[in-house]
């Protein structure tokens, strides 16, 4: 979006000079123009406003889900699995039972490395609906 | 062992809270720095208030003494109550943060614009509440009793007091700075016989085990009928429970802002990873040197009573005091965020609508006594269930109440007023009915008695889906504001948007002195 008429700007400037006032003055018009209806569309409730208030939410909830996916089939699987194959319940490892590794030390790394990476990425999603309200 | 200085180490802790609570009193003035302390409240102090009230007698003593008695299948509260900040730090940390409420009826009003569906929230955070509350009393009661031999109602009445005494000057200012101070305590008193015990190990003085470590149904998972429904309930109510405690939300209201709910919802989730293999710890060598506490039903003060099997003279019994101390943090802190949230409701909602109170603040103290009183009552009469299992029944509520209606009142424009009240009225009817018959002591027989033990696989599920298909039955019945709603939930604050009218403050109280102390 802010590529183009910058291009626009660059071969008009190689070609002719004197016609530089025409072209900048409908980009900074355009831009204004679009830079109210965006939040405005969002405070009128109207369908557009709606679609971009909803293209935040669809984002989150999708980020959302994921580490709730991942959250469910790596720890949420362990009583089913060692349900159906009671012996991994068995296995030991350096004398310690593995049931009893996984559901501390494991468990709480894999609890806070899924909280550190939806932080990282629900504060990306906010900054490009920021940008996106922002920019244009 | 000694009781001198346990009694010395419980006295200091009461002494110490009330004391930073009345530095904390300088500074709450108004009704807004009772409910929410000014959200001026740094992350790193927050989340440790936040874990310093969620670490209660269940984590403190419940676990180790759950561990000790059944083992492996238990390690699943620990990481529960762990994985239930991650969800809710994915749902609901920063929506809720931005949508300005203090309580969760406050949500329930913004959400779907019912007074009804306010009321119905405000009668559920009463009775998750005193379910709440009950067992920490209990633990406070035992507690006291195996340092000192004091009759159960000692440690239930000095609690009661020692809350009330906290809670009625300060309100929630105050009390976050008691639990962030009581977070760093309970770590303290559970890590260092640690540590005592480690030195004992390398220079060779350690205790013999009197047991060993490989009986088959403790050390291997899913032991007992029904083990695996009764595992999947357990992880459900505890996964989905910890958004729905009526005192852990209004503890996101001292973030700045959403973004800030989140950073400080990270910290948490560290806090308790680092907390709860302690309790773990203590539970294995529980196992290992007080086995017989499982043949004489005290596994819940197993804390309480390795120190001082493990080191005698005067080493054990300081170290004893030391983990007393942490455990009366335990129950002060939980207690005393649970009154906050629970007084808050009831000023809200009952005492101001229903009689003449005006004036916001004595509201909130009348509350706080009642609150206190009526959980004392009730936690003479409750029978007596395991620590941990009791707090649990309370998660198990929430998430068949309170989870459906954030998770889907954020997330799903279509939610009405109609769908929330059903959602929580069959959620809570039947996951309470279960919780009772459990906390009066009745015991059924077969797959019932595991349902009734472990109620969330069926509530919960039964919630989600009465809110969605009544909300889908009402659905030209949409709240009026909801789109400005989902701007506020989910719009960064910085952007300049139409959030709605919704202002929780603004009806909170209309003195001059709380329009001032606005923002």
């Amino acid at each position: 979006m802010t590529r183009e008429p910058a291009q626009r700007h660059t071969t008009t400037r190689a070609s002719e000079p004197p016609t530089r006032v025409t072209v900048t003055s409908p980009r900074t018009v355009a831009a204004r123009a679009r830079q109210v209806s965006i939040a405005s569309e969002i405070d009128a409730q109207s369908r557009l406003g709606e679609v971009y208030v909803d293209s935040l939410m669809r984002s989150q909830l999708r980020l959302a889900l994921a580490v709730v996916a991942a959250l469910v089939l790596t720890l949420g699987l362990v009583p089913l699995v060692l349900h159906l194959v009671p012996a991994w319940g068995r296995v030991v490892v350096l004398g310690i039972p593995v049931p009893w590794v996984i559901l501390t030390v494991v468990a709480f790394v894999e609890i806070v490395a899924l909280g550190v990476f939806y932080v990282r990425r629900a504060e990306r999603n906010e900054a490009a609906f920021s940008d996106l309200l922002d920019t244009r | 062992m000694s009781t001198a200085a346990s009694v010395v180490a419980v006295i200091l802790v009461a002494l110490s809270s009330l004391g930073v609570g009345a530095f904390g009193l300088r500074i709450s003035r108004t009704m807004s720095d009772f409910y929410v302390a000014s959200r001026v409240v740094g992350p790193v102090l927050n989340a440790s208030a936040i874990s310093g009230e969620y670490l209660s007698a269940a984590s403190f003593l419940g676990v180790a003494g759950l561990i000790l008695a059944r083992g492996v299948d238990m390690l699943w509260l620990p990481v529960g109550w762990t994985a239930g900040y991650l969800l809710l730090l994915v749902f609901v940390a920063a929506p809720l943060r931005r949508s300005g409420a203090y309580t969760l009826p406050d949500f329930a009003q913004l959400r779907v614009e019912s007074t009804k569906a306010r009321h119905v929230a405000s009668l559920l955070v009463v009775g998750i509440g005193m379910l709440y509350l009950i067992p920490q009393f209990q633990g406070a009661g035992l507690t006291l009793r195996t340092l000192t031999g004091a009759p159960l109602w000692v440690g239930q009445v000095v609690v009661a007091i020692i809350v009330s005494l906290n809670v009625l000057p300060g309100g929630m200012r105050s009390v976050t700075l008691v639990q962030a101070f009581h977070y760093w305590l309970k770590l303290a008193a559970l890590l260092t016989p640690i540590f005592f015990l480690l030195g004992a190990f390398v220079t060779g003085g350690a205790p013999e085990a009197v047991s060993r470590l490989d009986a088959v149904d403790w050390a291997e998972p899913l032991s007992g009928d029904y083990a695996l429904y009764l595992t999947y309930s357990l992880v459900l109510a505890t996964f989905l429970g910890t958004m729905g405690l009526p005192h852990v939300v209004v503890r996101f209201y001292t973030n700045p802002d959403g973004r800030a709910a989140r950073r400080t919802t990270l910290v948490v989730l560290g806090l308790l990873g680092g907390f709860y293999l302690l309790p773990v710890a203590y539970g294995i060598l529980g196992r290992m040197l007080a086995s017989d506490l499982v043949t004489s039903g005290r596994t819940d003060s197993v804390v309480l009573e390795l120190p001082s099997r493990i080191f005698s003279g005067v080493l054990g019994d300081l170290l004893t005091a030391l983990v007393a101390a942490g455990a009366f943090a335990a129950f002060l802190s939980t207690s005393m965020g649970l009154v906050v949230s629970v007084a808050g409701v009831l000023s809200q909602d009952v005492l101001r609508r229903r009689t003449e109170l005006g004036h916001g603040v004595s509201a909130f103290r009348l509350a706080t006594l009642f609150a206190v009183g009526l959980a004392l009552g009730l936690t003479f009469v409750a029978a007596r269930v395991p620590v941990a299992h009791a707090v649990e029944l309370a998660f198990a509520v929430a998430a068949s109440t309170f989870c459906p209606m954030l998770v889907l009142g954020i997330w799903w424009r279509r939610l009405t007023a109609a769908g929330v009240i059903a959602g929580l009225v069959v959620g809570g009817s039947l996951s309470m009915t279960a919780v009772l018959t459990t906390m009066i002591g009745i015991d059924s027989e077969g797959l019932l008695g595991a349902i009734l033990t472990q109620p969330a696989a069926i509530t919960v599920p039964a919630a989600f889906a009465t809110m969605i298909g009544t909300s889908v039955a009402t659905r030209h019945r949409q709240p009026a504001h909801v789109a400005q709603t989902m701007v506020r939930l989910h719009a960064p604050e910085h952007l300049t948007l139409n959030r709605g009218p919704f202002n929780p403050e603004a009806h909170e109280d209309t003195r001059p002195d709380r329009l001032t102390a606005r923002r």
